[in-house]
């Protein structure tokens, strides 16, 4: 009678087991913050990532020159610098620390930090693969790429412990924002040497135990793929303000779990909600649902150095044929029809071109010399993710229908699809583009020959001509205004095809305060609370 | 004994050997190389720099070497997806979780698979039998993707009782789902191995004796049949065990649980070389033990393969 018994134990065991409060109601008595971050960090030196998941940790951990505003994207709230100035022509950048600023051990935050952490960045061993965001200071670029070796040369000067000194190559109206981003954080120089030198890309000084951050919270615990814990950092120059106790950062990688892990009572708010999701969510949980627009486009990349393709007429036919409405409607929901390449930010809003008209389609492709798609190569579209294949399908159905063309549909894991991408050997890709900071060069540099991530085969030297002009200008409106023309340009050739703005899909709970809709999505952590 | 034990031994690490070189140079057939993996495209020059400071800028074999080498002092090396960690300390977090998971998922197996099996065997050809098979062949044909979920909205979500994501080593409340999904496949093959073992052997003479000179039938059953019916059953234990406790990323993935299986499939996707042959190097080894043990059990069961070592 042994078994049955234990038969029986095992479910009475669970029903004595089960939770009489749910882990959000637990974490908002204790003012923890739950949130799901879709990965595990791949470090948390922030000079050594460029993801989004990082992103969001960093944010907690470390604090730049200037600090995010709950709700207004063009904002500034001062962050380790207390205030700015610069001169007439935008070139050359004061800032003044916070005077009460320390890191998490105590150590007073100064002006060399930011030095060391620049330099860090730049140092051509440490390889950052994301150091072109500070190519915009005097001589960074020539110091990184070992043209220079004298890092005094470099436009950065700590000109007394609260004073950062940074002199820019051209005039950067937007530098207090770009400060918002990671790559622009500083590093605490006593620990990072008391564990390696420069040039060491990874040391003990990121680790659980030895992490020394400026932001307004401190790391608690890290368990791989499964939890970051961040508490407040009681050093921290504006800690009266911070309000919540903690943050929990869950890895979570398959969105429907993390969605169920919401509804279960898990987190406050969730990294994103599958599309064939949102529909239910409107149905039955209205009150959780988030759709807010995201400084991304999705597009179709081209391979401009293939026949055919390489024909303005014929990658213009092929846009005019993907009615973006439907697209928006039926498979990318919540996401807006592209109407530029560049979604509007600030006072930037591109003349919107794009748009749905099958007979001029026609006839461009006709007068490209494939009258009804006659003789038109086939091509195929690269996918790398499963959530691509439905509008790589549409695509595929709406040219066939409109252009009588047949395009197939690719396969790709990510690695190969982007090293196919490099190599130029695809023909046409979908892919997704989402901007660094709130300035339209964040989308527009992209096109230059150069540019690592243009993979098109396409450049454009009136265009550079254009980007190289409104880099030199410092009136910001005449600035915006020649990146329209820029814009106008590359939408006239279309070396790729828009096709949406992105959206953030998400859950969220109502009892979070101080979230709002932000384009970039950083979120001051410093100012959330819980008010169950 | 002893040679028989050192022979399988030197077996075994043959087989690590060749399993290694083979994974090592399979990743390195793998298209593109692991720093070409993020969203954004690398600088040429910042790529070259971190090719050096991996030592991809070396050739082939001669990384093939320096590898084996600081495997064979015991270096598991360093991860290059996750930035800076060190291969060990990744497995040391992840494997107790694999391990704690797989450990209850076998005994939960255990529990609902033989008992089914005896049953079914016990009454061949009745309603329970057909219903216990029944269950078994369900739980074989739903895959582990299908039951998971479907336990968590209704445990989780809808009736809020049970966690439906994370890990806690000490909080029985987290290892209810996850180790009843996992479980239930293994139950299913248990109960069918189970049940042909019982019938085979509650057909033999003895147990006709048995009966003949007026044993209970229950004692017929546990004392002089359940031994030898769980033969097969234990042939399967071992590398069942081996392959539960290494970590099953469907599970991983639907209860977000920080266990191997999520780094083995990483470490592939970003050809994470480190990553990626410490943990074949650490599944051959739990298989190769696994199959040594189930093959003592084995003997111990069948008293007719003892000596033919």
């Amino acid at each position: 009678m042994r078994l049955p018994s234990i038969l029986l134990t095992l479910p009475l065991l669970a029903l004595a087991s089960c939770q009489k409060e749910t882990e959000v109601e637990r974490a908002n008595r204790e003012g923890i913050f739950l949130i799901g971050n879709s990965a595990e960090p791949k470090s948390l030196d922030h000079q050594l990532v460029t993801g989004v998941p990082e992103s969001k940790i960093i944010g907690a951990l470390f604090e730049g020159l200037a600090g995010d505003h709950p709700s207004e994207d063009s904002t500034m709230l001062p962050g380790a610098a207390a205030s700015w100035s610069h001169n007439e022509d935008l070139t050359q950048w004061t800032f003044k620390l916070q005077p009460e600023g320390k890191w998490s051990d105590g150590e007073p935050v100064t002006a060399h930090d930011f030095v060391f952490a620049y330099r860090r960045l730049l140092t051509p061993e440490f390889a950052a693969p994301y150091v072109d965001m500070l190519y915009f200071i005097e001589n960074a670029e020539q110091y990184n790429k070992e043209e220079i070796s004298d890092f005094s040369k470099v436009g950065v000067k700590a000109l007394d412990d609260l004073t950062l000194f940074v002199k820019l190559k051209e005039p950067v109206p937007f530098l207090p924002a770009l400060t918002r981003h990671y790559t622009w954080f500083p590093v605490p120089e006593h620990a990072v040497l008391k564990h390696g030198t420069i040039s060491d890309r990874f040391t003990e000084w990121c680790t659980l135990e030895n992490l020394v951050g400026n932001g307004p919270f401190k790391l608690k615990e890290w368990r791989y793929h499964n939890k970051i814990e961040v508490e407040r950092n009681p050093h921290y120059w504006d800690a009266e303000t911070v309000q919540l106790n903690g943050i929990r950062f869950l890895p979570i990688e398959n969105p429907y779990t993390e969605a169920r892990a919401f509804l279960a009572g898990q987190l406050h708010s969730i990294y994103s909600l599958p599309t064939d999701l949102i529909q239910w969510t409107r149905e039955n949980h209205p009150e959780y649902l988030r759709q807010e627009p995201y400084v991304g486009t999705t597009f179709i990349r081209i391979n401009n150095t293939r026949p055919a393709l390489s024909d303005p007429r014929v990658r213009k036919a092929m846009s005019l044929c993907i009615d973006r409405e439907e697209m928006c409607k039926y498979i990318l929901e919540g996401y807006t029809p592209a109407t530029s390449f560049t979604p509007k930010m600030g006072e930037y809003q591109p003349k919107p071109v794009l748009g749905f008209d099958p007979e001029k389609a026609r006839e461009l492709l006709a007068e490209a010399g494939y009258p009804n798609g006659k003789g038109f190569p086939r091509f195929s579209m690269l996918i790398s993710k499963p959530s691509a294949r439905a509008s790589a399908e549409a695509f595929q159905a709406m040219w066939k229908e409109h252009l009588n063309i047949l395009i197939d549909i690719q396969s790709m894991d990510w690695g190969s699809y982007n090293t196919a991408q490099q190599n130029l050997d695809f023909d046409l890709s979908s892919a997704g583009w989402i901007g660094d900071y709130l300035d339209p060069t964040t989308f527009l540099n992209m096109w230059t020959g150069g540019n690592g991530n243009n993979n098109t085969g396409w450049s454009n030297e009136e265009y550079e001509a254009l980007l190289s002009k409104a880099a030199q200008q410092s009136d910001a409106a005449q600035r915006l205004e020649i990146l329209k023309q820029a814009e106008e340009l590359l939408m006239e050739e279309q070396p790729i095809l828009p096709v949406s703005f992105y959206s953030r899909n998400y859950l969220h709970r109502p009892e979070v305060k101080g979230w709002h809709p932000l384009l970039l999505d950083n979120h001051p952590w410093k100012l959330l609370s819980l008010e169950p | 004994m002893i040679r028989y034990i050192l022979n399988r031994l030197g077996q075994g690490l043959l087989v690590l050997f060749v399993l290694f070189t083979i994974t090592f140079f399979l990743v390195d057939a793998l298209p593109g190389n692991p720093f070409d993996k993020g969203d954004k495209a690398l600088p040429a020059h910042v790529m070259e720099r971190m090719k050096e400071y991996y030592g991809y800028d070396k050739p082939l074999p001669v990384r093939y070497f320096v590898r084996l080498k600081s495997l064979a002092t015991g270096d598991l090396g360093v991860s290059s997806r996750l930035e800076g960690r060190e291969v060990g300390e990744i497995i040391s977090q992840a494997f107790p979780v694999s391990f704690q998971l797989g450990f209850i998922a076998m005994i939960t197996a255990l529990c609902i698979g033989v008992p089914l099996g005896v049953i079914a065997a016990w009454k061949k050809n009745t309603l329970m039998d057909y219903s216990a098979m029944t269950v078994a062949m369900m739980g074989i044909c739903i895959p582990s993707f299908v039951i998971g979920p479907v336990l968590a909205d209704y445990f989780g979500r809808t009736l809020k009782w049970l966690p439906v994501v994370d890990w806690n080593f000490y909080d029985p409340r987290y290892w209810i789902l996850p180790a009843l999904t996992l479980g239930l496949i293994y139950a299913a093959y248990l109960s069918r191995l189970t049940r042909a073992g019982m019938l085979e052997t509650l057909g033999q003479d003895f147990v006709r004796t048995a009966r003949a000179k007026g044993v209970p039938e229950k004692d017929i059953l546990i004392r002089h049949c359940l031994r030898g019916g769980l033969i097969p059953a234990a042939a399967y234990i071992g590398p069942a065990f081996a392959g539960i406790v290494s970590g099953s990323l469907v599970i991983e993935s639907v209860f977000a649980i920080p266990g191997l299986g999520t780094h083995f499939v990483k470490a592939i996707e970003s050809e994470d070389e480190a990553v990626l042959t410490s943990i074949v190097l650490l599944f051959g080894s739990l298989v190769i033990i696994a199959n040594f043990v189930s093959d003592l059990l084995g003997a111990w069961l069948n008293p007719r393969l003892r000596g033919s070592h």
